[in-house]
């Protein structure tokens, strides 16, 4: 029989989004819909002494302004995500201190960062509702900025949420083995600061949310641009107070996500209480100004680390002490700041490891985790390790990697500490040393040395830099699916996970159309939508086919038992005498006897006719939820080949090469899209994107022409190299592949272009690469050459 | 506020409307037209996912007013495929190559593409292929595969 997984199936979405005939949210249209415009701080920190609305709520074409007061006791603000909250053992482990943070949906009686939304309006359409925002006068005070994390965190600090008494939010410590008894053993230590800059996902389609109320039967339905819908049914009933069951909330086609829309925002509260509030339609759509501002960072880690090391390269033990400047404010627990504490070994085993993370407040945008969420930030730091341990000792950082690697005779292996989701973190298979000799083996290593030198001598500086990863993939809690055939035989999946460029309508097809044995095409996927399940989780964290794909699997063979079970009943044989393929159950010494799934469909209804055997219910339909014992670890290498213009400080990226290994692949096309995808996201954060802020903490990257996303010209083709260690923690052995790409790029660019400038001996610990920061690194290495000679 | 007649050939179909002086192309094909294939993205200028043709060149939909059009011919990614839903040529190179993911800034590559293959009817080299597509982000393919979809599309327009 066809097996459809594994297979490059050609995507189902493609017809409507070729054609333009997708369904973004901007393009849904409500018969007396108003539009939202949003009236933002332009103060890092400041106190609203008064504002004066009667301007704007006068001019033509306005509803109404809405400020705060308007939402007192209506609205509730935010606390924290309690799908964040730590496990109790984890909690246990590390004992936390994490101060809740409560972050109002409209600024009250001070702002915190530029971008924050102080005021709606609600007008005919939005240029009329851009006309009045412009009306809207507020009196500002200024109050002292903070933007720097080390400033942050000074007793003299201007504290931004007095209530928290400091700005330091949280705070944690990981401690595995005897770091202070490693130090003492070892040869060398190093001690450095690595910084990996705040960034923004940027996904090309901005937010945006619809809402329409029904009075009559108190219906809310919702569609946002979002990566997790029943969460925000969720909280839009906790913090507006509303029935469950009253709202619905689609994920219409959404335009890529990537993280930031992985948060509930303000805006998805605020919207759907307006339009039930004034009776009429409310369409919000976030313009790219304001996507830039107040859409979710991420990344801003900056770490001091302390490795020790025997003269061999043997890392003995490691100390970090870092800090996630979360922005003003952080309701994801200790999410992208555990990550990065759980990841940074990587594929090393270090024995003794020592981690303090602390998670600071600064008068900037708050943080949400964006692809990679906390690992390209410990990839960095530990790849750099990597290749300073090299240098200093002399050593090809491969050499040194490859006597660090957990060895696949140690697996599975114990790191000694929790996951996030409160499993014991275990690397349950992999290869890395077989691994990174497939990428250098692609990558032509030894002779590229060898070209090197060759090309040194005519002043050309090229380079290579590996860097590698392990991802936990596929966390849960859970994730479900409900399988149905249809009278017509048509099979229809609905799936709690939501995706926004992860192609589900596809991948999920062919493992259901695998469980029944029929083509894809006759199996339709839905997702996104929280009227299609009780219970969903969403699309982020690589988890998209390892839990939507392991519940569509579970739900589908349930389904086909059951027919089993029926079609015995109308064949008159028992269920070990059929089997079900081609759309058909037939008995299999007399394959002249069969019944079809429509026919199946139609006797599982209920009533006189129904055939399905007594005790079980009626119905043609399986609903199927996946709990994961705990994460599935992805991996992988990533190799670049630059050159250095030592004249202009420009990186040029010669190849790109990518190893790695996500378990059981559905759909080889798409798993290397996601790979390409993300390298070129990681390139980005690796050579051209950064969000900054001046000291006032105002927004100097606001646009695209200051926030330099990679086009065509800067993104080159990734060379690939597939491994296939399946999964043991899900059916089918899948492990998640959505941020891999994304991981790495920084440190494997980072190391290459170290590498081209050996003999300048550069250290390059801040991102991104830019042309300026590499002059001038080149400038000073150049300078203190000079003197010694 | 002030209005204006304006008379524009819109995907092969002359239409006579009123509009508003200030508004963008973008949000005319969009809102008073339903022509929502056309996307904003960045509504600045750089993103290139508001693409259209004008008499067959190539404009940002979001740096141009209605009233511009006035006279004009506007093509967008509506008209592309045939009646009964069979792409473009263009588009089936898309879809063979898996050249979309999230589908947002695809309908302004589709429309850069169009008229880069009218202009440069031999089949171009990658690095051509990189910098004709150079104007348009795409935040989630990484742009491999556009390239090889354009170099499909030449094969498959023959
Ligand atoms: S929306 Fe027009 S260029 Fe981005
Ligand atoms: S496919 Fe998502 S932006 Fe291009």
């Amino acid at each position: 029989m066809k097996q459809f997984v594994g297979q490059n199936v050609k995507r189902k979405e493609d017809h409507r989004l070729l054609t333009g005939s997708g369904r973004f949210v901007a393009d849904i249209r409500i018969e007396n819909m108003v539009e939202a415009a949003i009236l933002r701080s332009p103060y890092a920190h400041a106190k609203i002494k008064n504002i004066e609305l009667s301007q704007a709520k006068d001019f033509e074409g306005v509803l109404d302004v809405i400020v705060a007061a308007d939402l007192k006791g209506k609205v509730k603000p935010f606390t924290e995500f309690v799908e964040f909250t730590l496990p109790p053992q984890l909690e246990a482990d590390i004992k936390p201190t994490i101060k809740k943070n409560p972050e109002p949906m409209l600024a009250e009686d001070k702002v915190t960062f530029v971008g924050q939304a102080v005021a709606i309006v609600l007008a005919e359409d939005r240029y009329v509702a851009e006309d009045a925002l412009a009306l809207i006068k507020i009196d500002y005070e200024p109050l002292p900025v903070v933007t720097d994390p080390y400033e942050t965190i000074k007793e003299n600090a201007p504290v931004i949420h007095p209530e928290l008494g400091n700005n330091i939010q949280s705070h944690f410590q990981v401690k595995v083995g005897d770091t202070t008894h490693a130090f003492r053993q070892a040869n060398h230590i190093i001690k450095t600061r690595i910084k990996t800059p705040r960034v923004s996902g940027n996904p090309l389609e901005t937010r945006g949310v619809i809402a329409e109320y029904q009075e009559r039967n108190q219906q809310l339905d919702v569609w946002s641009s979002t990566q997790v819908p029943f969460m925000v049914r969720s909280y839009l009933s906790k913090l507006v107070g509303l029935v469950e069951g009253n709202i619905r909330v689609v994920a219409p086609d959404v335009g890529g996500g990537f993280g930031p829309k992985c948060a509930v925002y303000p805006e998805e509260i605020m919207i759907p209480y307006l339009a039930m509030k004034y009776k009429r339609p409310v369409k919000w759509i976030e313009d790219r100004l304001e996507h830039m501002q107040s859409t979710r960072h991420s990344r801003d880690q900056v770490h001091d680390v302390e490795v020790a090391f025997r003269n061999d390269g043997t890392i003995l033990g490691l100390k970090d002490q870092f800090l996630l400047d979360n922005g003003a404010h952080n309701s994801f627990a200790l999410c992208c700041a555990y990550n990065s504490a759980a990841h940074l070994r990587g594929m090393y085993h270090i024995p003794n490891y020592d981690i303090t993370g602390r998670i600071v407040l600064t008068n900037k945008t708050p943080n949400v985790p964006y692809r990679g969420a906390g690992r390209p930030e410990a990839v960095y730091v530990m790849d750099r390790i990597i290749y300073m341990i090299a240098d200093k000792l002399n050593l090809d950082p491969v050499e040194v990697s490859m006597r660090n690697f957990v060895r696949p005779e140690q697996m599975p292996y114990e790191t000694g500490i929790f996951y996030r989701d409160g499993a014991n973190m275990v690397l349950e298979n992999g290869d890395y040393v077989k691994s990174l000799q497939q990428a250098m083996k692609i990558a032509g290593y030894e002779e590229f040395r060898q070209q090197q030198e060759e090309v040194r001598k005519n002043n050309k500086n090229i380079g290579i830099g590996f860097s590698s990863y392990i991802e936990g993939t596929g966390i849960g809690p859970f994730e479900g699916a409900a399988v149905k055939v249809d009278s017509t035989g048509h099979i229809l999946v609905g799936v709690g996970s939501s995706p926004h460029g992860q192609s589900h309508e596809t991948t999920l097809s062919q493992i259901c159309a695998d469980v029944f044995g029929v083509n894809p095409e006759q199996v339709s996927v839905r997702a996104g939508d929280t009227s299609l399940l009780p219970y969903g989780v969403g699309t982020f964290a690589s988890r998209g086919a390892v839990t939507a794909g392991s519940a569509v699997h579970g739900a589908s063979k349930q389904l086909k038992e059951k027919f089993l079970l029926i079609a015995g009943e109308m064949l008159g044989v028992t269920i070990d005498e059929l089997e079900m393929q081609n759309g058909k159950v037939y008995v299999k010494l007399s394959p002249s006897q069969f019944v079809t799934l429509q026919e199946i469909a139609q006797a599982a209804k209920p009533g006189p006719r129904c055939k399905v055997p007594k005790g079980i219910e009626p119905g043609a339909s399986a609903t199927y939820y996946f709990v994961p014992p705990t994460v599935t670890f992805s991996s992988g290498f990533h190799v670049a080949v630059v050159e250095v213009d030592k004249e202009t400080g420009f990186v040029d990226i010669l190849r790109y090469i990518v190893v790695h290994d996500c378990g059981r692949v559905i759909n080889p096309k798409i798993v290397d899209g996601q790979i390409q995808g993300g390298v070129a996201q990681g390139i980005g954060g690796a050579l051209y994107e950064e969000i900054i802020y001046d000291k006032n903490g105002q927004l100097v990257t606001g646009t695209y022409m200051d926030y330099l996303i990679p086009t065509a010209m800067e993104v080159p083709e990734v060379e690939m190299g597939h491994q296939e260690f399946l999964s043991p923690h899900n059916p089918m052995g899948i492990k998640g592949v959505g941020e891999g790409g994304a991981i790495s790029p920084p440190a494997a660019i980072a190391n290459a272009v170290c590498d081209a400038m050996r003999p300048l001996k550069i250290e390059i610990n801040t991102l991104p690469i830019s042309p300026n920061k590499l002059r001038s690194l080149i400038e000073e290495a150049e300078n203190a050459e000079s003197v010694l000679k | 506020m002030s209005y204006c007649n304006v008379k524009i050939k819109i995907n092969g179909e002359v239409i006579e409307k009123e509009v508003e002086s200030r508004w963008l192309l973008s949000d005319f094909l969009r809102d008073k037209l339903g022509l929502t294939g056309t996307h904003v993205g960045c509504e600045h200028g750089v993103c290139g996912a508001c693409t259209v043709l004008l008499n067959g060149e190539p404009v940002r939909s979001c740096l141009m007013l209605a009233v511009q059009a006035d006279g004009l011919e506007v093509e967008t990614v509506e008209s592309l495929a045939e009646e009964d839903g069979t792409f473009h040529p263009i588009q089936q190179a898309f879809a063979n190559n898996h050249a979309l993911q999230c589908g947002f800034c695809t309908p302004g590559f589709l429309m850069s593409v169009k008229n880069f293959m009218e202009t440069h009817p031999d089949l171009p080299t990658d690095d051509e292929i990189r910098e004709a597509i150079s104007g348009n982000l795409c935040r989630c393919t990484g742009y491999s595969n556009i390239i090889k979809a354009v170099k499909e599309a030449y094969v498959l327009k023959c």
